[in-house]
């Protein structure tokens, strides 16, 4: 955990910049935007401190905020995430917990794992962010269907980019 | 008490969460309310100085479109200055200076970010507060409407674009002065906007032209909208709901004018003279 502090760090700096400069201003028909910087929290080490997603989290989002003009929503929805990563980790650990060793990507856990844990927590988010964008519920449905099109967008993001960085191990 | 103790640290997680989450939500309510400044201003000095060099880098992609769009701005100006005109009749000519009193300026800024994808656009501009912006002012481009200055840093103003589901414009059908009030609303995309409260008898076509109303004390008259794309009535109320066409395009806006009313405090003034007066 200590060891990987670092790394963690320059992370934590590139998704910032690579939201901000690049993907911010990549959409497909119209109002369907990735949101790759959820990578960060997706990726923090199984046997980081309790606080540390949550704070960790809570200052990703700011930043994307101060950057994007909507101050506290992207806080408030990677927090959100953050929150169900730990319940999400209970449910999905293996029967005897895991292996500190290991850490959470494709390589170390398997595709469907990945997959069923990152999808989850990235619609989660969608959801939120979308929904707290809006402050209301009149709209809900085609919030619904912007969320779902922007997890499968971000998603696919996510995949390809475990499969650029983790390809030899 | 040892109880109540007990309970906090069992359930430490939750707690910093709800904690974390009540700030971001103050703050996200905090800076959602129009005029108001915030300690993390979304016009901030590190955001801004981030797009200024990014927009440095980008910017050349843009000059040749830029570059004519001045030459037919200039071109347009150079036919309306009194050098293109000649004298038809009489010796004298009049020149009044109190027959006109100047009641708008305006001040050119450069969009160093902006969006057009989300369900509020913002728009980052690189003049600011030193430059005698003040939140409340309205921005146009050449080609018409974008929005309202939101939020100002020392260098650098968030600007509420039209592609922001809080926008309300009054605009007006240029035929024939009816006006209504131009929103943006959840099926409209990029380059759309819709117009409401235009009462449905009045005479309506395609193509017409919608203007800025020039009521309140933000846009001057007659600064372009749209031209109306389609218009239907709604049933059960005597108005349209009419789509328009931006004239303004979004999705490569980078130069704009932010409008300074001069007379904006006698006429806010005034106004409130009347509505004490009312109550």
């Amino acid at each position: 955990m200590i060891n990987d502090l670092p790394k963690i760090a320059i992370r934590f700096v590139a998704l910032i910049l690579l939201q901000v400069l690049v993907l911010n201003n990549v959409a497909f028909s119209g109002s369907i935007n990735p949101y790759l910087y959820i990578l960060f929290i997706l990726m923090l080490p199984f046997d980081s401190p309790k606080w540390l997603p949550l704070v960790s989290a809570f200052f990703l989002g700011l930043s994307i905020d101060i950057f994007t003009s909507t101050v506290g929503m992207h806080a408030a929805a990677s927090l959100f995430m953050a929150y169900s990563r730990n319940y999400l980790l209970k449910l999905f650990a293996p029967r005897d917990g895991y292996d500190p060793i290991l850490s959470p990507t494709i390589q170390d856990m398997g595709l469907v794992w990945f997959l069923s844990y990152s999808s989850i927590l990235t619609f989660l988010h969608h959801a939120f962010l979308f929904t707290i964008e809006l402050f209301r519920f009149t709209e809900f449905f085609s919030t619904l269907g912007r969320a779902l099109l922007s997890s499968l967008f971000t998603i696919v993001l996510i995949l390809i980019s475990q499969l650029l960085i983790y390809r030899k191990k | 008490m040892r109880n109540i103790v007990n309970f906090l640290w069992k359930n430490n997680f939750t707690i910093l969460f709800l904690i974390l989450e009540f700030i971001a939500f103050t703050l996200l309510i905090q800076t959602n309310r129009f005029h108001k400044a915030s300690f993390v201003s979304n016009a901030n000095a590190m955001s801004g100085g981030v797009y200024s060099a990014y927009s440095s880098v980008t910017d050349y992609l843009q000059l040749k479109r830029v570059s004519e769009e001045v030459a037919a701005e200039n071109a347009k100006l150079k036919s309306a200055s009194s050098l293109s005109f000649i004298k038809m009749r009489g010796k004298h000519v009049y020149i009044d200076d109190t027959l006109y009193f100047q009641q708008y300026k305006y001040l050119s800024a450069k969009v160093v970010n902006n969006s057009v994808h989300k369900r509020n656009n913002h728009i980052i501009i690189n003049q600011g507060a030193e430059q005698g912006i003040k939140p409340g002012m309205g921005v146009i481009s050449s080609k018409g409407l974008v929005g309202l200055v939101k939020d100002v840093s020392a260098h650098y103003s968030a600007v509420v674009s039209v592609l922001n589901g809080n926008t309300q414009i009054s605009v007006k059908l240029k035929k024939n002065n009816y006006f209504g009030i131009m929103s943006w609303e959840s099926d409209d995309n990029s380059t759309t906007a819709t117009v409401n409260k235009i009462p449905s008898h009045v005479d309506l076509q395609v193509g017409d032209t919608v203007l800025s109303k020039g009521a309140s004390t933000i846009f001057p008259e007659g600064i372009l909208a749209g031209t109306v794309s389609e218009f239907k009535a709604i049933p059960g109320s005597d108005f349209y709901n009419i789509k328009i066409e931006l004239t303004t395009n979004f999705n490569n806006l980078s130069y704009v004018y932010i409008v300074k009313n001069l007379l904006k405090t006698e006429q806010q003034e005034l106004e409130e003279k009347i509505e004490e007066n009312n109550d």
